[in-house]
């Protein structure tokens, strides 16, 4: 068995340039990588004798809307014979269209197809992006942070129809989210206040 | 004269009772064998991680409830498992032993529930009348535990939100000391039950290699004898000084699978055992006012706790600004949290790793070729919740 360290080094030494940044946090390692090495690096921290990242764990994507790149790609791998865990980061815009993993982890068929559903982040090569989670014929991206938390339309049984309708959201009171945070160090206003300054 | 086939497109669900849940499965059929399995999913999606980031980490605890709702706590364990690390908070043993105790007791629900209900699935009625008596049972502790029998909400970051009722430890120890007959007595009626086992045995057969390409966990990699267990390999809480065992199938059947289960019981009861034997007394949960709740009589007395409850009831705590993930063993698999906080008192994003979603993912390739009897066998030894898979 070799510690982390050791395998942080094995990979930079290895990947060289394909890594933009690694570090070692909550016992995991952290590596943040471009886009397009994606198919490569993830290939390599799978069959590698040193790394053998043989289970993919979820892929999941972060929205930072305020980012020139929008998105930040997340894939959770685990080794089962070294007993240790990576996170791989990297950030896409809106529009980027990013390789599909399903080639080498079947399992990443579904989780594509999750975060495609959520954020409408799109696969190349992946073999059917469908929506998976939301309704059949849902339009938007829920995850997305501009996607309100009520959602769009509603679903009701409609008694005159005599079938299920859908209408856009009727709330009878508003979604009211108030900012409990402290006045004096944390709320919205101060905070700008103290930008400022 | 020529005999035409044709493929025949069967929905299977989602209101059919062996669906476990809401899940539609549309199958390809060319007479009774299966050629593809497409399940639909997300008739049961809530919009859990959506509704989390509006919540504060307080408020998000009972989200965790509705998802694998037969064991409610051991996905709690695991939001709570990833606050604690962030803010590196410590928590009191007795805290540590009345959660992997009641982490246990949820296995040994989850186990009881899948096993009678594939029983049921395959003919057999008399087991999930057995088991549900004794679900009942379990289900009482959780009530007395934490006021609820399903929906717990009863771990929090630092600890627990109470202690045990008096008389809770040695009701539970007197349950461990009588299950043991009852898992007996269901395996009399299926360990060599001769349909039992013609409806599992060399169903559903997963290779090793297979049980890693389609990111399978907990039962459905050890019945694939490979010994995996994050109890074991990545141990939280005080799992590291429990003695037991990591039961492992040989072939990777439905039929070993449930074997993996049954013994998984027993050994679930050696680690309750062992909690209520060497459970210390003290705290069940940190004493940082900052971000567990004081007790309600210092109230009356003390201006700071008072600020700290009212703070911690409408802004909720702040988590620094980081980036985890976190994984237990939770019964039907590796449930993990991928937890970011950005320093305020609501989680930026919280993507929550539900085992069941890579385990239904590989539904077709599991079916391809058996026949369409086989599905609800499958189906049931996946062990599957739609609470966790459609979030």
């Amino acid at each position: 068995m070799f510690s982390l360290q050791d395998l942080e080094k094995k990979i930079n030494s290895e990947l060289t340039t394909k890594i933009n940044s690694s570090k070692i946090h909550h016992s995991q390692i952290y590596i943040s990588i471009d886009g397009e090495d994606l198919l490569e690096v993830i290939l390599f921290l799978k069959n590698n004798e040193n790394t053998k990242f043989r289970q993919l764990i979820d892929i999941t994507a972060v929205d930072y809307p305020q980012n020139d790149k929008r998105f930040k790609l997340v894939y959770l791998l685990l080794s089962h014979e070294y007993n240790k865990r990576t996170i791989i980061e990297c950030f896409i815009n809106e529009d980027e269209i990013i390789n599909s993993i399903t080639s080498i982890f079947p399992a990443a068929n579904w989780m594509e197809r999750e975060v495609f559903d959520m954020y409408g982040i799109k696969f190349k090569d992946h073999p059917d992006l469908r929506r998976i989670l939301t309704d059949y014929g849902f339009e938007g991206f829920p995850l997305r942070k501009d996607f309100p938390l009520t959602g769009h339309n509603e679903v009701r049984y409609s008694e005159d129809q005599k079938k299920v309708i859908y209408e856009p959201v009727k709330l009878e009171q508003n979604y009211r989210n108030f900012d409990y945070s402290s006045p004096w160090e944390g709320t919205k206003y101060m905070n700008k206040i103290n930008k400022d300054k | 004269m020529t005999k035409q086939s044709k493929t025949l497109n069967l929905n299977f669900g989602p209101q059919h009772p062996a669906a476990h849940g809401v899940l539609r499965l549309i199958l390809e059929l060319d007479g009774e064998v299966v050629e593809k399995a497409d399940p639909h999913i997300g008739l049961l999606h809530r919009g859990t991680e959506k509704l989390i980031e509006h919540k504060t980490y307080t408020q998000a605890v009972p989200y965790f409830d509705r998802l694998d709702y037969v064991a409610p706590m051991n996905q709690e364990h695991a939001f709570a498992l990833a606050i604690e690390k962030i803010l590196k908070i410590e928590v009191p043993i007795r805290a540590q032993y009345i959660r992997v105790l009641f982490c246990e007791i949820g296995r040994i629900l989850s186990h009881i529930l899948n096993i009678t209900t594939q029983a049921l699935d395959v003919g057999a009625l008399t087991p999930s009348l057995w088991g549900f008596e004794e679900r009942e049972t379990l289900m009482t502790f959780y009530e007395r535990a934490s006021g609820s029998r399903l929906h717990a909400n009863y771990f929090r970051a630092g600890g627990v939100h109470k202690d045990l009722p008096r008389g809770l430890e040695s009701d539970i120890s007197e349950f461990a000391k009588k299950f043991p007959r009852i898992i007996d007595d269901l395996e009399s009626l299926l360990t060599d039950n001769r349909i039992f086992k013609q409806r599992n045995v060399d169903i559903g057969v997963v290779t090793k290699q297979d049980a890693l390409d389609y990111s399978f966990s907990g039962v459905m990699l050890r019945g694939s004898n490979i010994a995996w267990d994050l109890r074991k390999s990545q141990p939280y809480d005080c799992y590291d000084q429990m003695e037991f065992n990591i039961p492992v199938g040989k072939n990777g059947d439905c039929y070993d699978r449930y074997l993996c289960r049954v013994e998984e019981m027993r050994e679930s009861l050696k680690i309750i055992d062992q909690c209520l034997k060497n459970m210390p007394k003290g705290p069940v949960k940190a004493m940082d006012g900052k971000i567990t709740p004081p007790p309600k009589k210092v109230l009356k007395e003390s201006m700071e706790a008072l600020i700290h409850h009212f703070k911690l009831f409408t802004e909720g705590y702040r988590v620094d600004k980081d980036e985890i993930y976190t994984a237990v063993e939770a019964p039907k698999g590796e449930f993990g949290v991928y937890l970011i906080s950005d320093g305020s008192s609501k989680p930026y994003k919280c993507k929550i790793r539900a085992p069941g979603f890579s385990h239904l993912q590989a539904m077709d390739y599991l079916i391809k070729g058996h026949m369409l009897a086989d599905v609800p066998a499958v189906l049931g030894s996946l062990d599957i919740v739609f609470g966790e898979i459609d979030r």
